[in-house]
């Protein structure tokens, strides 16, 4: 399976960083360059639960592939959502099956961020995106 | 300024930390354990464990024995003497649940149990869910600026309907110490039961049961650098007569037959099934540890060290202190930054602080927030510690603004 163009950038870009301090940056580049989520998709219908965060998880089929919008009010955790929509995003319903999301932010250098302990949301945002792609 | 803890070495897993980079500052959450604690445990399994107040043989005769010292340590530690009994949980949320479950058979419809606004969730589910059970009024006590129980505000809301009052000495979140003395004796001008959720307080200071004349008091083991999974409650005599057994099974049993059965007073009526033996053991040797220690000087380590963080927090620009803490910790907020966002920013920089509602959603909903970061302090740190945290919160803030 061929990787976005999205995906591949992010994982260049990701993998080149040295040190917590410049992947924490390029999060929040990342998350900066996130589309914003107009009112209508920030209702408590699209809130996703379990973040420290407000994260809000929009995904609809279009012919048969995936196009997911997605927002938080808070910059890292903005970035994280960010590289996962650039990893599942055009994706066709049964390919989004097949990926491997921790795996994807372990290459991203960013499998931390997945442990249990955290609370920051990026778990629950797999979560919800695992029940929205049924 | 270099404020030394003389007793850091005396916890091996503060080098531990250390080695991996580590700056453990989440000690209202739970506390790093002294060797003399680690010695007796491993002592314990060493040479034969064994169960408790059932075994007629050698070993459970030692287990006993040392499970029954740690009881009068404890006792001891609280200067409890002979007016009450010491009872072995399983955490301090398990002894705030036995009491809301043991003494459920004193209230009628309408009755009020009054807490205040900064409880614990500890100290508010039991009794919240106590009030649904029995269709009594919850009523809550507000806190002043400084996040300390507003006495006046106390005094109209404590009345002739207040059959029990449960409060905390000192805030996990606020680190202010509560008034106890006025708000007992308001609660015993009715006749009221009294309850001290003593998780926080209890590692700071000594505190005596007696001169503060609450009915009952509550503290968990591993936040006082003892093991977990143990509770102790304290009852005064003359309320455990009026305490019902909550969970049955073990040694509780006096005389049991098929279709009833009789049983224990306390403590060990309230100790169902078998106690945490090691936990127990464990924590009687932490409370001897403590005991050689100079409590005036922790007092004074303490003390300095929560002025250094708080001068160093106030230093800062947009920083919002939670209250006004006293002692041990304190809570805060940066304006236009994202408590999340500095939580995983201070993560990556390998301190350990913990973020988020502190198990007291009500009481942040209250200063309208979803969360804050808690620093707080063990006799352990010391101030390169906190200069740690405070060069990560720099370099933090730095990235985020």
């Amino acid at each position: 399976m061929n990787l976005p163009a999205d995906a591949v950038t992010a994982l260049d870009t990701f993998q080149a960083a040295a040190g917590w301090e410049q992947r924490a940056r390029l999060l929040m580049q990342w998350g900066d360059r996130l589309p914003a989520l107009s009112d209508v998709d920030k209702v408590e219908a699209n809130r996703v639960h379990g973040c420290e965060s407000q994260v809000w998880l929009v995904g609809e089929l279009h012919d048969g592939h995936w196009q997911f919008r997605a927002n938080s009010d808070a910059r890292l955790i903005r970035g994280l959502v960010a590289l996962l929509l650039a990893r599942v995003n055009g994706l066709s319903a049964a390919d989004l099956q097949q990926v491997n999301l921790p795996d994807w932010f372990n290459q991203l250098g960013l499998g931390r961020q997945l442990s249990p302990s955290r609370s920051n949301g990026l778990n629950a945002v797999l979560q919800r995106m695992n029940e929205l792609a049924g | 300024m270099m404020i030394l803890s003389p007793w850091r070495a005396d916890f091996p897993a503060i080098a531990a930390l250390q080695r991996q980079d580590q700056t453990y500052l989440d000690n209202a959450a739970t506390t790093q354990k002294p060797q003399a604690l680690l010695d007796a445990l491993a002592h314990y399994y060493a040479n034969g464990a064994a169960n408790v107040h059932r075994a007629q043989h050698l070993p459970g005769a030692h287990a006993t024995q040392a499970f029954e010292d740690s009881r009068r340590k404890a006792a001891q530690w609280l200067n409890a003497g002979d007016s009450g009994q010491i009872i072995f949980t399983h955490g301090a949320t398990s002894a705030l649940n036995l009491l809301a479950y043991g003494l459920e058979h004193l209230f009628q419809p309408g009755d009020e149990i009054v807490i205040s606004a900064l409880e614990h969730h500890a100290n508010l589910l039991p009794w919240q869910q106590l009030a649904q059970r029995r269709d009594l009024k919850l009523l809550i006590l507000p806190l002043d600026a400084d996040g300390v129980i507003d006495l006046e505000a106390a005094n109209r809301l404590i009345g002739p309907r207040t059959r029990l009052l449960a409060v905390s000495q000192l805030s996990n979140v606020i680190g202010a110490w509560q008034p106890l003395p006025a708000l007992l004796a308001m609660a015993q001008a009715h006749q009221a039961l009294t309850v001290i959720d003593g998780a926080q307080g209890v590692v700071h200071g000594r505190h005596d049961v007696q001169a503060l004349g609450c009915d009952f008091y509550v503290f968990s083991s591993h936040k006082l650098y003892g093991p977990d999974g143990l509770g102790v409650l304290f009852g005064r005599n003359q309320a455990l007569q009026q305490l019902r057994p909550w969970q049955f099974g073990g040694e509780m049993v006096l005389d049991a037959n098929y279709h009833d059965a009789r049983f224990r007073p306390a403590p060990l009526g309230f100790e169902a099934g078998t106690p945490p033996v090691s936990s127990v053991i464990g924590l009687g040797a932490t409370l001897d540890y403590l005991s050689t220690l100079d409590q005036d000087a922790v007092n004074a380590h303490e003390a300095a060290l929560h002025d250094y963080l708080l001068k160093g927090l106030e230093a800062r620009n947009g920083i919002r202190l939670l209250g006004r803490p006293q002692v041990a910790l304190a809570s805060f907020t940066v304006e236009g930054v994202h408590n999340s966002d500095l939580a995983h920013l201070l993560t990556e920089q390998r301190i350990a602080v913990r973020a988020g509602h502190h198990c007291a959603m009500p009481l942040l909903k209250s200063f309208e927030l979803a969360g804050a970061i808690r620093v707080s302090l063990a006799l352990y740190n010391d101030s390169e510690d906190v200069e740690r945290f405070f060069e990560a919160l720099d370099q933090a803030l730095e990235m985020l603004r």
